[in-house]
C-alpha cells in the first residue's frame, strides 16, 4: 500500500529519560502507544549550542578536510539482522564519504560489547580511532519482515548522545533507511538540509551517435535501485521531477511528434501534457507542482509558455523572434530564469512569472545556457560555452559572483540537489574524428567546485534531474 | 554524385539498422557506415519503392547545410532548394517533412529550438517559391541525430543541416 515514502522516523530526545523505557517495548506496542496518544510523528530537537560549536562542518567554506566519523556496525541478534546492519552501515558510510565532508571509519570489533543502545559505547576503545563522532545502532527485523532501527550519534569527547532516532520500514526499503540516517548525520553536523534520501531521473544512452538509443531511467542518488522507465523505441529527452515526486515530465518523439509527456513513476502510466500546435520541450514544474513552464515552437520560433496543470489553461510568457528556452522557476515560484539569443548570442535572462520585467543577467565572455535556479534561491546554475570549451558555473540571480565549478569538451544540464549545495551534470568525452571512443556520463560537484564525483550508471547517461528530498511517512498513514 | 550514391545506400542501411540494435564498431568501417546512413532521412525509413529514392535521384541532394549557430539559408543552398521546389510541385500528392538538425556544440534544448529554426527557414523558402504550405511539415531533432559521428569542424559542418524526407500523402 505504501510504496513511496517508506521510512518512518521517530526522533528521541537524549534528555528524555522516560523514552528509554518506552523504546524497550516491542515495535507494535510502541506504535499502539503512539497512536493512542494521537501522535503521528514526534519531533524533538535537543541541539545544544556548545556541542554544535565543537562538532560542526561549515559547508560554505572552500576545501575542508573531511571530518573523521566512526560508523559502527549496526547490531542485530540474528545473522540476518547483523548482515542487514552491516549493509546499512556501508550505505551510510558511502553517502557520507561521497559528500566530501566526512571520512567514515568502519568500526566492527570495538563495539561487540554493546548489546543495546541503552548502554554506552566503549568510549575507551574509541580513542585509538582519533574521531570526534560515532554512529552506533541496533536493528530488529520483526515477524512480518519490518525493520526497526534505532541509532545514535555520539560525540566522543563529551560522551554525549547528539542524535537518537528510531526508524521503521519494510525490509525492501533498507537502503532508504540508510539514506535517512546519513541525512540525519549530515544535517546535524553541517546545520544544512541534506540530500541522500533522493532519486535521480536521467536519460540512459547506448548505440552509435548517429542512431543513439535513449531511454528514460531512474535510480537512487547513489546509483542503486536503477530501473528503466521506457523501452527505447522512441527518442526521449530531458526528464524533470515534479515536486510532488509521483510524476516526471519529459520530452518524447513518440510517433515522430516531439511533445511533452507526464509519467506516473509508480504506475508507469503516461499521458500527453496537452495537444499543442508545435513542438513542446524544455519543461520545468513550478515549486508547488501546480504549473509547468516550457518552450513551444510555432512557425519555427520558440517562446516560453506556462500551463496550469489543473485547468490546463496555457499562457504565452515571452513573445520574441529570437529563441527563448530552458525556463526555470525561482524557489518561491515568483520569478523565472531562461535562455535567449535575443541579444545575438545565448544569454541568461530573468523575468517575473507572468513574463514581465525581463532582464539580462549574464554579461561575461561566451555563450550562457540552461540556467537553473537553486532550491535555496541564492544562485543560478548554468552552462557556458567559451573558446571551444564548456563550463558548469553558478552566479547570483542579479548576475554577480560568477564562478566555474566544472569544465570539459562538453558539460551541460546542471541539476540541483534539494539542499542547493551539490549539482549533478553530464559530461561528454570527445569522440575521435572517426566517431570512435567517447562517452557521456553523469558527475556531481559541490558548490565549492571541489569534490567532483562520477555518478555510477550502467550505460552512458545524460540529462539528470535530481528529485526533492523524499519525505518520511507519518506513522498514521501506514498502520 | 557522391551524395546521391550514398543516399541510395542509405535506404538499405537504415532498414537493417532498425531491425537490430546498432552494434558498436570501431575505426574505418564505422566511419563508412555512418557516412552512408547520413544519406537517408532520420524518420522511420520508408519501405522499398517509395518516393524518397525517386526524390533523391531527381534532386541530387536531400539536405542543405548551415553555418554555426545560424539558420539563414546560405546562397550555395539555393540551387538545391529550387530543385526541391520543382519536385514537390510536380508531385502534389506527396508530402515533405523538413528535419532540422544542429551540431553537438550547443546545449540540448537550445539546439532543439535551432533545429526548428533551420527547418522553418527552408519551409519559408519553399513557400516563397510557390509550394503549398499543406505539403510541408517541419520536425527538429536538435543535436540528437547527427549525420556523421566524428568530432571536429568537418563533421559538425555536415551535421548542421535540414534534410527533406518525402512520403505519399496518405502515408503520413
Amino acid at each position: 500500500m505504501v510504496k513511496f515514502f517508506p521510512v518512518m522516523k521517530q526522533e528521541v530526545p537524549s534528555q528524555w529519560g522516560g523514552g528509554y523505557l518506552r523504546l524497550s517495548l516491542s515495535p507494535s506496542t510502541w506504535i499502539l502507544l503512539l497512536r493512542s496518544l494521537g501522535l503521528a510523528i514526534i519531533l524533538f530537537f535537543c541541539i545544544q549550542d556548545t556541542v554544535i560549536a565543537k562538532l560542526a562542518i561549515d559547508v560554505s567554506r572552500g576545501y575542508t578536510q573531511p571530518m573523521p566519523i566512526a560508523i559502527a556496525n549496526l547490531l542485530g541478534t540474528s545473522k540476518l539482522e547483523s548482515q542487514l546492519g552491516h549493509s546499512i552501515a556501508n550505505v551510510i558510510s558511502a553517502d557520507l564519504e561521497r559528500s566530501g565532508l566526512f571520512r567514515p571509519i568502519t568500526v566492527i570489533n570495538s563495539l561487540k560489547k554493546i548489546d543495546s543502545l541503552r548502554l554506552q559505547p566503549m568510549f575507551s576503545d574509541m580513542k585509538a580511532l582519533n574521531t570526534q563522532a560515532l554512529l552506533s545502532g541496533q536493528i530488529n527485523i520483526g515477524e512480518k519482515g519490518d525493520i526497526r532501527l534505532e541509532f545514535s550519534l555520539w560525540e566522543l569527547s563529551s560522551r554525549k548522545k547528539l542524535v537518537q532516532e528510531v526508524l521503521f520500514a519494510s525490509t525492501e526499503h533498507w537502503r532508504r533507511v540508510a539514506h535517512v540516517i546519513a541525512d540525519s548525520i549530515y544535517t546535524y553536523i553541517t546545520g544544512e538540509d541534506s540530500y541522500f534520501n533522493t532519486r535521480v531521473a536521467y536519460i540512459a544512452e547506448s548505440g552509435l551517435p548517429t542512431h543513439r538509443i535513449k531511454r528514460l531511467a531512474i535510480m537512487d542518488q547513489d546509483g542503486a535501485n536503477h530501473r528503466y522507465l521506457s523501452e527505447g523505441s522512441w527518442l526521449v529527452l530531458t526528464p524533470r521531477f515534479s515536486p510532488t515526486m509521483h510524476e516526471i515530465t519529459y520530452m518524447s518523439y513518440f510517433r515522430n511528434v516531439p511533445q511533452l509527456y507526464l509519467l506516473d513513476i509508480e504506475t508507469g502510466k503516461r499521458k500527453l501534457l496537452g495537444a499543442f500546435p508545435g513542438m513542446t520541450f524544455a519543461p520545468c514544474f513550478s515549486p508547488d507542482g501546480s504549473r509547468m513552464i516550457m518552450s513551444m515552437a510555432q512557425q519555427g520560433n520558440s517562446d516560453i509558455y506556462e500551463m496550469d496543470l489543473r485547468t490546463r489553461d496555457v499562457r504565452q510568457l515571452t513573445n520574441h523572434p529570437a529563441i527563448d528556452t530552458s525556463p526555470s522557476y525561482s524557489a518561491d515560484g515568483l520569478r523565472i530564469t531562461f535562455n535567449s539569443d535575443r541579444s545575438g548570442t545565448q544569454q541568461i535572462y530573468v523575468m517575473n512569472k507572468d513574463g514581465s520585467d525581463v532582464q539580462r543577467i549574464s554579461f561575461g565572455d561566451g555563450r550562457y545556457a540552461t540556467s537553473v535556479w537553486s532550491p535555496r534561491g541564492d544562485l543560478i546554475a548554468f552552462t557556458k560555452f567559451k573558446s571551444g570549451r564548456f563550463y558548469i558555473g553558478v552566479m547570483r540571480p542579479d548576475g554577480s559572483g560568477e564562478r566555474q565549478l566544472a569544465e570539459g569538451f562538453l558539460v551541460e544540464s546542471p541539476t540541483w540537489a534539494p539542499n542547493g549545495r551539490v549539482l549533478m551534470f553530464c559530461r561528454e568525452i570527445a569522440r575521435d574524428v572517426h566517431g570512435g571512443g567517447g562517452s557521456t556520463r553523469l558527475y556531481s560537484v559541490d558548490l565549492t567546485g571541489y569534490n567532483e564525483r562520477l555518478v555510477a550508471t550502467p550505460q552512458d547517461a545524460s540529462d539528470p534531474s535530481w528529485s526533492p528530498l523524499l519525505s518520511l511517512q507519518p506513522l498514521s498513514n501506514i498502520f | 554524385m557522391r551524395m546521391r550514391l550514398l543516399s541510395v545506400l542509405a535506404a538499405v542501411t537504415l532498414i537493417t539498422a532498425c531491425e537490430s540494435a546498432p552494434r558498436k564498431t570501431t575505426g574505418v568501417t564505422d566511419t563508412v557506415n555512418n557516412m552512408s546512413s547520413s544519406g537517408g532521412p532520420t524518420t522511420v525509413p520508408a519501405p522499398a519503392g517509395v518516393p524518397q529514392g525517386e526524390f533523391e535521384l531527381a534532386v541530387s541532394q536531400d539536405r542543405i547545410f548551415f553555418d554555426f549557430d545560424k539558420y539563414v539559408v546560405r546562397p550555395d543552398a539555393k540551387l538545391v532548394l529550387t530543385r526541391w521546389v520543382d519536385w514537390i510541385k510536380q508531385h502534389p500528392q506527396h508530402l515533405m517533412t523538413l528535419e532540422g538538425h544542429a551540431d553537438e556544440r550547443g546545449t540540448r534544448e537550445y539546439n532543439l529550438a535551432l533545429g526548428e529554426k533551420r527547418a522553418n527557414a527552408v519551409k519559408e523558402f519553399l513557400i516563397a517559391h510557390g509550394v503549398s504550405p499543406d505539403q510541408i511539415t517541419t520536425l527538429s531533432y536538435g543535436k540528437e541525430r547527427p549525420a556523421v559521428s566524428g568530432t571536429g569542424e568537418t563533421a559538425w559542418a555536415q551535421n548542421r543541416r535540414t534534410v527533406a524526407a518525402v512520403s505519399m500523402g496518405s502515408a503520413l
